[in-house]
């Protein structure tokens, strides 16, 4: 069976490393994968959107609404703006955190207070997680990607991949163990 | 080896281990990073061309010389690559030449959709077209192959799922072609009309040749289901038909679609009972499918939208009146996130001040600065294609003072675009002379598709410093009277500016020098541009009443704190450009430290 994970975010957030690392671990692991990003003008604040999907032999790099087994939200309002591509009795993670729209800071639009009622409204399994925080106590709030991650190997059950390998060839050695630390944080996260 | 790869990666790989020395491009997204990865690659000699004419009438001329070449571009650009492109096909090669077009269909970020398979029809160009990553890196290679041996150039029309997407390659070596002999041949390189007739001619009978070439092509095949229902696809389409209709289908793909095979179509057909034809944007097989007159029911575009991307759950929906079960949740809880300015953004003063004005047309371009139009700038009056802005902006402002109606109109383009074709633009405004104030964002780099450098900034394409060409004299050459060099963070400096160029009545130029705040700055950059972004301004919460005027320079850097009702300015984002400073007029912004 064709595992999705959809990975959300905004530009900055480090999304696209965050699936980088999780697509070569899993085609490492002898999964077939195919990963599709649509990072238009990520740099300047716009939504991004990593799509990932793995298993004997897949087709599509796309996944369909209403067909991902897990949606990683790095920010609420992406959280909700995905929430249609969950599948029935789908995992949603999400991460503690608000970030404005220009739209918001320009003073047109309000960023709602209930993002995340509304989300718990229509989702049973849905965790939300400090990553940011957690990230900031490990000494660097750019962490957040690994702490997501984390939540991402546990879910999916994919411990038994050999990460710290991964992480080695992806990762500046200053930053290795911060981010080695993160994962397990992350994992640690949704286990409770 | 075995490594995941984009489409546009495993293309360049392809180029490389196909013995390729030459690659000319002009960046546009899905396309940009073919020529970003070819440039890892010492043994090719890359280069950023000011537009897509000029890169493909490079890669023709390597490729006449002998040396194997490619020319990569997004869609639009084959538009403006469109003159080269249908001559070139007369004359056929000397050694291997490509043409990669990376179409958009769903405009993730283009400004139209079109599909480029009709020009390898119009143009009669073999074409290609790759499904996943494995195969881009295949069929380039086939490419090279197939434009040698059949005096050919190949297209491969790539869409940005094929592009972006990643998926598992296996890698090869590089094989060196070495290069071919180059003679005098006006009759085959010299297109008089005396010579294209016979070319014409020639051009024919190879189209026949690569029509039975299709018909045997490795990469045209039938993979045979259970039932009587088949599906026609070509590019992602074939993996988007796979997840919908699944195994018990009967699949013929279809990876090498001009000319397309004729009787490898026919004879899938009459097994079938129904066939669904899944590509995106035109009915380009569809049409040729039609006109073979098979006997089983064609289901396409009166079924399937000629719009956007056709992603499995369009399929699924349209072929089938499935979908999957989804959340329905308050859409009206949804914020929108618009891509903005960055902080710092060099822009964002000189459109601050230009929206202000509301009696003028402004005639816009291409880049980054179009996100002007929107909010809470809305400095754009019209957007059409790169270099546009000045020659519409001129036609426009005679057409305004030829009416009497005393409107005048602001030209605005970046760096980039004023190489790519706002030059000719320009040239036109001059010589048939208007008035119109033409601006020219000079933020030192291409922004919008990822800071790639370009003839102003004085590197070439691997980052080795070149001859840069100043648009300050290149603009006097043109015989532009009023030149003003001027730094759009200054918002007076822009103000009087505007005053004094739009009392004019003769063409004038602004350029608004101050780079990019991603760019990674040259040491030129350091020496000419002083402090860049080494501060950073914060609110003085004593001075600030809460107006939010600060708030309308649209900076991500800033927010509004609704409990203390003051403006706050976030310090790991500020670069201190001072904008938001001017703006406010309690003095509540100053530097911090
Ligand atoms: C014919 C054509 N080629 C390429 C593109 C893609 N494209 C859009 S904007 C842009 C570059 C703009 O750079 P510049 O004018 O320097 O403005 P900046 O983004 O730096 O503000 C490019 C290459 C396009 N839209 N049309
Ligand atoms: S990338 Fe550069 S030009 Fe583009 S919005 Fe950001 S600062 Fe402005
Ligand atoms: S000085 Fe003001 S406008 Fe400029 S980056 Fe800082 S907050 Fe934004």
């Amino acid at each position: 069976m064709t595992k999705s994970i959809l990975l959300v975010g905004v530009g900055g957030q480090g999304t696209i490393l965050a699936s980088k690392i999780l697509t070569t671990g899993l085609m490492e692991a002898g999964y077939d994968v195919k990963m599709s990003e649509i990072h238009g003008m990520s740099q300047r604040g716009g939504s991004v959107s990593s799509q990932v999907r793995y298993g004997e032999k897949v087709y599509s790099p796309v996944i369909e609404k209403g067909a991902a087994d897990m949606v990683v939200a790095f920010e609420k309002m992406e959280a909700l703006r995905s929430l249609d591509y969950l599948k029935d009795g789908g995992t949603l993670v999400v991460n503690n955190e608000e970030i404005p729209s220009q739209s918001v800071v320009i003073g047109e639009e309000a960023y709602p207070a209930d993002v995340l009622e509304e989300i718990r409204r229509h989702v049973d399994q849905v965790k939300v997680v400090d990553a940011s925080g957690m990230a900031q106590k490990l000494g660097n709030e750019k962490a957040a990607n690994m702490v997501l991650l984390g939540t991402i190997i546990h879910a999916m059950g994919l411990e038994q991949i050999h990460w710290d390998a991964i992480l080695k060839d992806n990762i500046k050695p200053k930053f290795l163990e911060l981010n080695q630390k993160a994962i397990q944080m992350g994992m640690g996260a949704v286990r409770e | 080896m075995r490594q995941l790869m984009t489409g546009d990666e495993a293309i360049a790989r392809g180029a490389y281990e196909a013995g390729v020395r030459h690659a000319a491009a002009y960046p546009g997204t899905p396309s940009t990073e073919i020529l970003e990865n070819l440039s890892g690659y010492q043994e090719i000699e890359t280069e950023w061309a000011p537009n897509e004419k000029v890169a493909l009438e490079s890669a023709i001329g390597a490729a006449i010389a002998g040396v194997r070449s490619m020319a990569s571009m997004k869609h639009v650009g084959v538009n403006v690559a469109a003159d080269p492109l249908f001559t070139w096909a007369y004359m056929g090669v000397n050694a291997g030449n490509v043409l990669i077009t990376a179409d958009e269909p769903g405009m993730y970020s283009s400004q139209n959709e079109q599909d480029n398979r009709n020009y390898a029809k119009a143009a009669k160009w073999a074409m290609m077209e790759p499904s996943d990553s494995q195969e881009c890196l295949d069929m380039v290679k086939a490419a090279y192959e197939l434009s040698e041996s059949y005096d050919t150039p190949v297209m491969v029309r790539m869409t940005t799922r094929v592009c972006h997407s990643k998926s598992i390659v296996e890698l090869g070596e590089r094989k060196e072609a070495p290069a071919k002999e180059w003679e005098k041949n006006p009759a085959k390189y010299v297109c008089l009309p005396a010579i294209a007739r016979n070319l014409r001619v020639k051009l024919e009978e190879r189209m026949k040749e690569l029509e039975a070439y299709s018909e045997k092509s490795p990469f045209n095949r039938a993979e045979y289901g259970s039932g009587k229902v088949g599906v026609i696809a070509s590019g992602i389409c074939y993996f988007y038909g796979k997840e919908v209709f699944g195994e018990e289908a009967s699949y013929l793909k279809l990876g090498f679609t001009h000319p397309l095979p004729k009787k490898m179509i026919q004879d899938f057909c009459s097994r079938m009972d129904t066939v669904y034809i899944l590509e995106e944007n035109d009915p380009y097989i569809q049409e040729f499918v039609e006109r073979l007159g098979v006997t089983c029911k064609i289901v396409g575009k009166d079924t399937f939208p000629p719009y956007g991307e056709m992603t499995p759950d369009v399929i699924r929906k349209r072929a089938k009146g499935e979908a999957f079960k989804t959340i329905d949740f308050d859409k009206s809880k949804l914020i929108a996130r618009a891509p903005a300015f960055c902080a710092g953004c060099p822009h964002r003063g000189l459109f601050y001040r230009l929206g202000k004005r509301k009696d003028i047309m402004i005639s816009g371009d291409i880049g980054c600065y179009t996100l002007a139009a929107g909010k809470p700038f809305t400095a754009m009056d019209s957007t059409v294609c790169m270099g546009a802005s000045f020659s519409i902006g001129h036609g426009a402002q005679k057409a305004f003072n030829q009416t009497g109606s005393g409107k005048r109109v602001v030209a605005v383009l970046g760096d980039s675009t004023f190489f790519h074709t706002g030059i000719n633009s320009l040239i036109n405004t001059v010589y048939n002379q208007s008035n119109t104030v033409n601006i020219i964002l000079d933020n030192r780099i291409t922004g919008m598709t990822g800071h790639q450098d370009n003839p102003g900034t004085g590197f070439n394409a691997k980052g080795e410093p070149t001859t840069l060409i100043q648009i300050e004299e290149l603009v006097r050459a043109i015989g532009v009277r009023h030149i003003r060099v001027i730094n759009p963070n200054n918002l007076e400096e822009v103000d009087h500016t505007l005053d004094e160029l739009l009392a004019l009545d003769e063409p004038s130029v602004i350029i608004t020098r101050w780079p990019c705040a991603l760019k990674k700055f040259s040491q030129a950059d350091r020496n000419e541009f002083t402090d860049l972004f080494a501060s950073r301004n914060k609110v003085l919460e004593e001075k600030c009443v809460g107006c939010k005027k600060c708030l309308k320079a649209g900076c991500p850097a800033m927010s509004f704190d609704s409990e203390t009702k003051k403006a706050v300015i976030h310090q790991t984002q500020c670069v201190g450009c001072d904008v938001c400073t001017q703006i406010c007029k309690k003095d509540a912004i100053v530097k911090e430290g």
